[in-house]
């Protein structure tokens, strides 16, 4: 969002390189670590919270295997499952890791995702939750800033989510716990981070199914050129 | 623009199909198998040479210890050394070593022990904390007085996998010579059961599962992995594609 002029129907720059290239970059490795995750899930479909965890322990999620139409590799294999995800991994932690720096020296976060103190007043948060609900989507001046809602969906991805699943990753890796010991100790145990990895996976899955239908309600080819070209048509103000 | 569900799972299938046959071009391949690298190097990076994995307390035992892979190798050979009670059982030790030599499971139990309560992590996802007791690597290998060409530490096993290929596994000096890298006797105070190794299994303590050797025959110091088995590294990495640095 970049110093926008208010014209109604007119195009305006939106979204920076940096985020429609981190973007597309994310809508990639999400979709091979999600699909080669579940393919890895399938090897041992249980979970456990604590410490340890096999099959004579109790688990709190016990699942069939995932069809091979949402697994990768679609046909069961632990191992390319594991150079998959192994691989997309260190690559998507490091955009981010990058793209958080980025958006913090560019002052992407303080200008367009940090709450100002209007959108956290009570009856602006109803006000928008209800506009969603209608599926009354900003127009004019106000569809070039983000609302509350997404503002808290966006920081709650990109600072909470993200670093979670990133973090209980790398809990699950029996070298890392000889190097960072407290990662174990923040997660519980290893089982835990196994079962918080797979529960960020599908908070993760959940917001992109929401993100979907928001970007179709919106107008899905000014919504999805914007995310390529950063050029946004403002949309006109309602009479 | 509306998107049905079926054009969705179209979607979804075709891409997935597409990232197999990706997968299956020499370059990607490589690219993927090579993730491994980086992931060693990071972790080594991050951590000191002797960095322990997590030991834990008596109370957080895991009340059965899963044993996984073979279950007994019932081979007539393993079946003969197991009817004696293991008396006629040898480690061997030979290789790139000054001084070859072979012991028994009398002569291993006289060695300086150290016992260890820690966590078995599996390649599928879960994890079993046991107490191991066992003879350090490291004084097998001073013993032996591996030669300065000797780079990787094969272990060979008594199971057979299938098609007169036994179960093998190697690890490098870094984890031969870590305190925590044991030949193990003994888990949570009793002898090894069959199902678990007996007489005697690798613990390499910041690596999975299948890197934890059981039905240990004999250790052999090389200078490269190429020509022992397929040249992988281990019985998995040969057969199934899996990663010879298994500290993720």
């Amino acid at each position: 969002m970049d110093s926008p002029t208010p014209t109604d129907g007119f195009a305006v720059k939106r979204h920076r390189l940096s985020t429609r290239l981190w973007h597309w970059l994310n809508a990639a490795l999400l979709y091979v670590l999600f699909t080669s995750g579940l393919g890895i899930f399938n090897a041992h479909p249980r979970l456990y919270w604590g410490q340890y965890g096999a099959n004579f322990d109790h688990a709190w999620l016990e699942l069939e295997r995932f069809p091979g139409w949402i697994t990768l590799p679609g046909l069961y294999n632990l191992a390319m499952s594991r150079h998959w995800h192994l691989t997309a991994a260190p690559i998507f932690a490091f955009a981010l890791l990058f793209y958080m720096l980025w958006s913090l020296a560019n002052r992407h976060v303080t200008r367009d995702l940090a709450f100002r103190r209007d959108d956290l007043r009570p009856r602006h948060i109803w006000q928008d939750i209800k506009d969603h609900a209608r599926l009354r989507f900003p127009t004019g001046q106000a569809a070039l800033r983000y609302n509350v809602l997404q503002k808290a969906s966006y920081i709650g991805v990109i600072f909470i989510l993200l670093p979670l699943v990133i973090l209980t990753g790398l809990t699950m890796a029996p070298g890392m716990n000889a190097a960072w010991p407290w990662l174990v100790d923040l997660f519980g145990g290893r089982q835990s981070a196994r079962s918080l990895h797979f529960i960020a996976a599908f908070a993760l899955a959940a917001f992109f199914i929401v993100h979907i239908l928001m970007v179709i309600l919106a107008g899905p080819i000014n919504e999805v050129r914007s995310m390529i070209t950063g050029r946004y048509r403002v949309p006109e103000e309602r009479p | 623009m509306i998107l049905t569900r079926r054009m969705a799972l179209l979607g979804a299938g075709a891409m997935l199909t597409g990232c197999d046959r990706l997968a299956s071009q020499d370059s990607v391949r490589k690219a993927l198998f090579s993730a491994e690298n980086f992931h060693r190097w990071a972790q080594r990076s991050l951590m000191a040479r002797d960095a322990l994995a997590q030991e834990f307390r008596p109370d957080q035992i895991s009340p059965i210890f899963r044993a996984n892979g073979t279950a007994n190798p019932n081979t007539p050979a393993y079946k003969a050394l197991w009817r004696n009670g293991f008396a006629d059982w040898r480690l061997a030790v030979t290789g790139l070593v000054e001084r070859p030599f072979s012991l028994s499971l009398a002569q291993l139990r006289t060695l300086p022990h150290r016992e260890q309560i820690t966590r078995h992590d599996c390649v599928e996802g879960w994890s079993a904390i046991g107490k191991w007791r066992g003879v350090p690597l490291r004084t097998i290998l001073d013993g032996a007085r591996l030669r300065d060409s000797a780079r990787y530490l094969v272990f060979r096993c008594a199971d057979d996998m299938g098609g007169g290929r036994p179960y093998y596994e190697s690890i490098d000096l870094i984890d031969a010579f870590h305190p925590q890298t044991i030949l193990a006797f003994a888990l949570n105070d009793a002898p090894l059961t069959v199902a678990n190794g007996a007489p005697m299994r690798l613990r390499v303590e910041r690596q999975l599962g299948y890197k934890q050797a059981k039905y240990l025959m004999g250790i052999e110091a090389v200078a490269t992995l190429d020509g022992i088995g397929k040249g992988k590294g281990g019985f998995w990495e040969d057969v199934a594609g899996y990663d010879w640095y298994a500290g993720i």
